[in-house]
């Protein structure tokens, strides 16, 4: 290290950071490139990348692969949303009346660390393995980080503006709406992104164990057993879901920085 | 011993917000020296001290240690800084943290921890060796960030307004330190503050810094007798006037 | 006091639960939801009945739970490993970082699920196939959170080590390892959780022939519901277990941090 770079850090700007990551993801490209054309990795194994986009934009123009997509898609919203429109008013639940919240500890510490993909076979048995099966998983794994932030975001709620309020006599459900909510909303939009996360990797888990029916993770498994495999294929699908996942997260913190501004404002006064 | 040549520093150079912290800056120290500098907050002390220590690059002139020039930390320089309580590393115990320096100097564990203890016995905080920065006030701190200096026995030491954040009564004491310090280890001392009093108490010599862009506006020896005293000292003629005199010069270039 | 006295409320509460729920299941006698007791009797049955040589677990619990586990280990410990060390690597240089950021977040949005088939590919199925899985799925979080870590050392931190002139390895070592340990154990932690699962997830898959997993998918096969709740009461408490060792670790190591931490708020 020299001097130079223990000077304090000189802030790079926005454009040259995206032009850095952007100039990475092409050095990355042209290295799986040349690792695949000059044979030094399998070309079965690892098609060129060159090869891997292209076989990605054809997907977008057959109509199966979107069957498999949008299915994909559903089970993964529809799952997020249930899992937050049960998480959150539990947890502002929970948070708030410290009775209900000791008589259920003991089972919330019980069911949450059971790795969700082990009940795959289970709810798969129970209710079937159609877009029901897809969804009841993605709820119950997305439910713990939505449910453990909510809780956390209550604690931290200024007891002051929860005084004040009540002492104008405003009754108890307000003082939930108007103060511990809108306090704790950061918590819940970090929960539900870290959530959005969780709920792709169990859209992806039970699709292929269950494999059948449409979806992403279906398609993957298929070109996986295909003779011989086809590997640009599933390359190109876990391109599209991983491009999907890093999306959704950067659209997540994006709207977490704008609408919470007064938040990361305070954090970093007081840090 | 320190020379500084013409020394100047812009901030953000090349943008519309390029701030000038000094500009033309000359300043010489003699070995042995307790060089108090003194000039407005935000004027570029700390720039200053930065650029000694080899921790910034100044943008134009040049610092000289014993001849050579500064371009990286030199060798035998510790610096006592403004930010002590961030200073301090939080995972080492105040021994540990005391010790670390050591490293580089040739000493078995064993002597490290002799040195640190004796540091940590001459501010007053034997007894917390083991203790962790956390578990002390604030001016204990700040001690144990002297001890760590003083262990490392440097030929330079460079402190940024030591005592900032202080008690009255830690401070006078704190002061005292350093005045026995220097009395017993062949020691050159350049001490940053915004205190006009202390800088007239504790050095040999005050230089006052103008408004930013930072240079030397006064520099005044402090001839002052016997062995310094917070009570007589400060309540004799000369010192009376010498801190009249380094305060109109502050408060001159600070109002301009 | 008010330590012990709440959990013998929790713990009553629970207890209270299973009862109703122990009753409610024979009251509806649904062949998809067996009474604990039912399942807690499988357990012991399958895994835990064996002789006192073996630490009582059955030749099945021997060879399904610590195959599962053994695999789970070597994964997590060679996964972690490489995240700590790239982590650190790819810290000590904010040029480096902004370069690689961007594939990196690409690498660990990837669900690790959807690799799987890449790896089945390239190694056909067995142990290999397994641990890299494993490695592969866990090393983004550790790396990233590390990487993180050791880009948030205090500057002040750094020109003291300057200062002092401490070597390359002494300032890794002392200054930049220690303030990344706290970033470093958020992302262990979630790779300890996500471990878990992808083990799991690897056992479900058809050519598997041992394990927890695969203990579940034969219970599926052959209808065996008492069989597939008690494998999946058993990741519940193994989960649950791997996490409390882990905070134990987690609270030495971090001592100073989170006792610096309640002293400043
Ligand atoms: N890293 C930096 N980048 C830009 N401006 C800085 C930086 N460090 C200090 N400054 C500015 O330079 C001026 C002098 O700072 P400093 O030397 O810390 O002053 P002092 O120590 O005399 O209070 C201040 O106006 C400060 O805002
Ligand atoms: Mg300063």
């Amino acid at each position: 290290m020299s001097a130079e770079t223990l000077a304090p850090l000189r802030p790079v700007s926005p454009a040259t950071r995206w032009s850095r990551r952007a100039a990475g993801a092409l050095a990355f490209a042209a290295l799986i490139e040349l690792v695949s054309r000059t044979g030094l990795a399998d070309r079965e194994f690892l098609p060129p990348a060159t090869e891997i986009v292209w076989r990605a934009v054809i997907l977008v123009t057959d109509a199966d692969f979107r069957t498999h997509a949008l299915t994909s898609l559903l089970a993964w919203a529809i799952g997020l949303a249930v899992a937050a429109l049960i998480a959150v008013p539990l947890g502002l639940l929970l948070g708030s009346v410290p009775l209900i919240d000791a008589a259920t500890r003991s089972v919330v510490e019980f069911l949450r660390p059971i790795p969700s993909v082990a009940l795959i076979p289970l709810v798969a048995l129970v209710i079937g393995t159609g877009l029901q099966h897809r969804v009841a998983l993605v709820v119950y794994a997305s439910l713990w980080p939505i449910l453990y932030n909510t809780m956390y975001g209550l604690r931290g709620v200024d007891p002051v503006a929860k005084e004040s309020l009540r002492s104008y006599g405003f009754g108890p459900l307000a003082v939930l709406l108007r103060v511990s909510l809108p306090s704790a909303a950061p918590f819940i939009a970090t929960g539900v992104r870290l959530a959005a996360g969780v709920a792709l990797i169990l859209t992806v888990s039970t699709e292929i164990v269950a494999g059948r029916g449409e979806g992403i993770g279906v398609f993957i498994f298929f070109a996986g057993i295909a003779v011989p495999a086809r590997m640009d294929a599933i390359l190109a699908g876990v391109f599209w879901v991983g491009l999907f996942g890093v999306l959704v997260n950067a659209l997540l913190v994006a709207a977490e920085r704008r609408a919470f501004r007064w938040h990361h404002a305070q954090r970093g006064e007081a840090g | 011993m320190l020379e500084i040549d013409n020394l100047s520093h812009v901030y953000g150079g090349g943008t519309p917000n390029a701030h000038h912290a000094i500009e033309g800056l000359n300043l010489s120290v003699a070995a042995g020296e307790l060089l108090c500098i003194v000039g407005p907050s935000g004027c570029g002390k700390s720039t200053l001290l930065r650029s000694i220590a080899g921790l910034i690059r100044p943008t134009g002139g040049q610092v000289r240690i014993e001849g050579q020039v500064v371009r990286q930390t030199p060798d035998n320089l510790a610096v006592v800084f403004q930010d002590y309580s961030r200073s301090l590393f939080p995972w080492m115990s105040v021994e540990d943290n005391v010790a670390l320096p050591l490293r580089r100097r040739n000493l078995d564990k064993r002597q490290r921890q002799e040195a640190a203890k004796e540091a940590l016995e001459s501010v007053g905080l034997a007894g917390a060796a083991r203790k962790y920065p956390f578990q002390l006030s604030g001016g204990m701190q700040q001690r144990v960030a002297i001890a760590r200096a003083l262990a490392y026995r440097p030929t330079l030491m460079l402190m940024d307004e030591p005592f900032g954040s202080v008690d009255a009564q830690t401070r006078e004491d704190l002061e005292d330190l350093v005045l026995q310090v220097r009395g017993h280890h062949q020691m050159t001392i350049v001490l940053i503050t915004h205190d006009i009093d202390e800088s007239v108490y504790v050095g040999d010599r005050v230089v006052v810094l103008s408004k930013a862009p930072a240079h030397v506006v006064g520099d005044l020896k402090v001839h002052l007798p016997g062995p310094r005293d917070q009570i007589s000292t400060r309540e004799h003629p000369d010192f009376v006037h010498l801190r009249a005199e380094v305060g109109r010069l502050v408060r001159g270039h600070a109002t301009v | 006091m008010r330590g012990t006295r709440t959990t013998v409320f929790r713990i009553t509460v629970l207890a209270v639960l299973v009862l109703v729920w122990e009753a409610a299941t024979w009251l509806a006698g649904s062949a998809f939801f067996p009474p604990p007791s039912t399942i807690v009797t499988r357990m012991h049955a399958m895994w835990f009945s064996g002789p006192f040589a073996t630490l009582f677990l059955t030749d099945a619990a021997i060879g399904d739970i610590l195959p599962s586990l053994g695999r789970m280990a070597l994964g997590f410990a060679g996964g972690a490993l490489a995240g700590v060390v790239l982590g650190l690597a790819l810290g000590l240089s904010s040029r480096v970082y902004d370069y690689l950021d961007g594939v990196l977040q690409f690498l660990r949005a990837i669900p690790p699920p959807a690799l799987v088939t890449v790896f089945l590919v390239v190694f056909g199925f067995g142990l290999r196939m397994q641990l890299a899985f494993i490695m592969f799925s866990i090393v983004w979080p550790v790396l990233l959170n590390t990487a993180d870590g050791a880009r948030s050392v205090e500057p002040l931190h750094l020109q003291t080590s300057q200062v002092f002139r401490l070597s390359r390895g002494e300032r890794l070592r002392r200054v930049v390892l220690p303030s990344a340990l706290p970033k470093m154990f958020a992302g262990l932690r979630l790779a300890l959780s996500l471990s878990l699962i992808v083990m799991v997830f690897s056992e479900l898959l058809p050519g598997t022939t041992n394990g927890i997993g695969f203990q579940l998918t034969s219970a599926y096969a052959t209808f065996d519901l008492p069989a597939m709740w008690a494998g999946i009461v058993l990741l519940g408490v193994l989960g649950y277990l791997l996490n409390e060792v882990f905070l134990v670790v987690e609270r030495r190591v971090l001592a100073w941090h989170h006792a610096a931490q309640q002293v400043v708020i």
